[in-house]
């Protein structure tokens, strides 16, 4: 397991916190400025989910390297609710229409590989990888 | 990136720099079509852009380079606004390709032969306003004496109305027997639908048969349009009436049927709401209009009227219609 760091998320400012603590990581671990704004974006959803609909939870950022490349994983822990009906969470027009914003399936674009582990009534971890091109 | 994108778009913007010219922007435009084929994202192509403005103009003071990083960050969500609308494109498209293979399956399934007796003339239209068809039109024949056909319509079109038409289809398979009585063919056909349809679905039906011997029309209604018969002697048409409860309300419903004796030229008319609720921009068209219509083609073999008819009632619809259309003619000859 590579370097980690994490950012509890309470409160709407704690949002900003990890897009911080993102941005500073996808830097150093040598994203370009377009890729640091996605890895950012993808947080912004991910940490106001977990403020919305978990109150609270966490998002730590894990540097990663495999055969000579570099990444980072995104992993956003929460013990809310979970989601019920995961394959809805991930359509197309069902976040967005619905005012969320991105949503899931925007996490899943921006970045590469995309793990949902959902259950109710405990709580779901999202992992969400990007490597540098 | 390809930086061989970024290479023709640096020169792009150099020539544009240089000479402020319709060409060079109809030139930037061209290549926006390029990339947008090679699906860039639009934060991408600030990234182009900002790469392009730092090699050619690596002086410029640091606050510019910042803002492009912002615009970055706001054109992201753009990008991901792009990509979703894509996606959906997609998913529209193979949806509308399995709507075509279900409308092929639907025109497969509920195919029907019109049946051929001498001294009977048979027309028939039938198009649906959607893909999918809820008419529903079944031939039930000896190919000798008798001729009978069912005229149904589900309330509520598209994909529910088809898939409720296969119910029906169903039913009159196992009716072979083409003297069976239209009050027995609506009776069994109720038991079916009430058994097997929710119960906000709702299906009219109007079964007629022609006893070529007889020259007799019987016919009974489960709460469908009234059919209209032409009289060729006095020139004149009526509404052949039948009381009846529309199909799959309650399991045990009597229907009632009548009869009308045919002479040569004599014709009955059968149809669905879409002939009688044809709408223009100006509301709907009169149930005269439609029977003067009719009558200006008396004279037209059976086929030939209906689609008159319907050509004459889409145009004035502006080839817009707004439900199923079915229109069916029996016309004695001899």
């Amino acid at each position: 397991m590579g370097y980690r760091s994490s950012v509890e998320i309470l409160t709407e400012w704690d949002i900003v916190a990890a897009r911080q603590l993102g941005r500073n990581e996808a830097k150093e671990v040598g994203f370009g400025t377009v890729d640091q704004a996605r890895i950012t974006t993808a947080i912004s959803e991910l940490a106001r989910n977990i403020y919305l609909y978990a109150g609270k939870g966490k998002i730590e950022i894990e540097r990663i390297s495999e055969g000579g490349s570099y990444g980072i994983i995104i992993i956003a822990s929460d013990e809310g609710p979970g989601i019920p009906d995961v394959r809805k969470v991930m359509e197309d027009g069902f976040s967005t229409s619905g005012g969320l914003g991105a949503g899931m399936p925007g996490v899943k674009r921006l970045m590469d590989d995309f793990k949902i582990d959902t259950v109710l009534g405990e709580g779901t971890v999202i992992k969400a990888t990007k490597w540098i091109r | 990136m390809p930086q061989e994108i970024g290479r023709q778009y640096k020169e792009i913007l150099r020539q544009y720099v240089m000479r402020q010219t319709e060409q060079n922007l109809y030139a930037g435009q061209n290549f926006s079509r390029q990339l947008i084929q090679k699906n860039i994202a639009p934060e991408d192509v600030i990234s182009i852009h900002k790469a392009a403005l730092e090699e050619m103009f690596p002086e410029l003071p640091m606050n510019v380079w910042h803002s492009f990083d912002l615009l970055i960050e706001m054109m992201i969500r753009y990008g991901l606004a792009h990509a979703e609308h894509q996606s959906l494109i997609q998913q529209q498209e193979e949806m509308k390709v399995e709507m075509d293979l279900a409308a092929n399956v639907q025109r497969t399934l509920l195919k029907t032969t019109v049946p051929e007796l001498s001294g009977l003339e048979i027309g028939l239209v039938s198009v649906p306003a959607r893909k999918m068809n809820g008419d529903y039109i079944y031939f039930l024949s000896d190919n000798l004496v008798n001729a009978g056909v069912a005229v149904a319509d589900v309330i509520g079109k598209g994909i529910p109305a088809a898939l409720c038409m296969s119910m029906i289809k169903y039913g009159m398979d196992s009716l072979q027997d083409a003297t069976s009585d239209p009050e027995k063919v609506l009776d069994i056909i109720n038991r079916i639908v009430e058994k097997s349809v929710d119960d906000d679905m709702f299906i009219s039906m109007f079964y007629g048969r022609y006893n070529v011997e007889k020259s007799i029309f019987t016919y009974a209604s489960a709460g469908h349009e009234p059919a209209l018969f032409f009289n060729a002697k006095k020139d004149e048409f009526s509404e052949l009436h039948a009381k009846g409860l529309l199909l799959g309300v309650v399991p045990n419903v009597i229907y009632k049927q009548h009869e009308v004796k045919m002479e040569i030229g004599d014709f009955v008319v059968m149809m669905t709401d879409g002939v009688t609720e044809c709408r223009t921009d100006e509301g709907f068209i009169e149930q005269e209009f439609i029977a003067s219509l009719i009558h200006s083609l008396r004279h037209e073999n059976a086929q030939t009227i209906v689609d008159s008819v319907f050509k004459e009632l889409e145009k004035m619809q502006n080839f817009e219609l707004r439900d199923d259309f079915t229109l069916v003619i029996f016309k004695k000859t001899s």
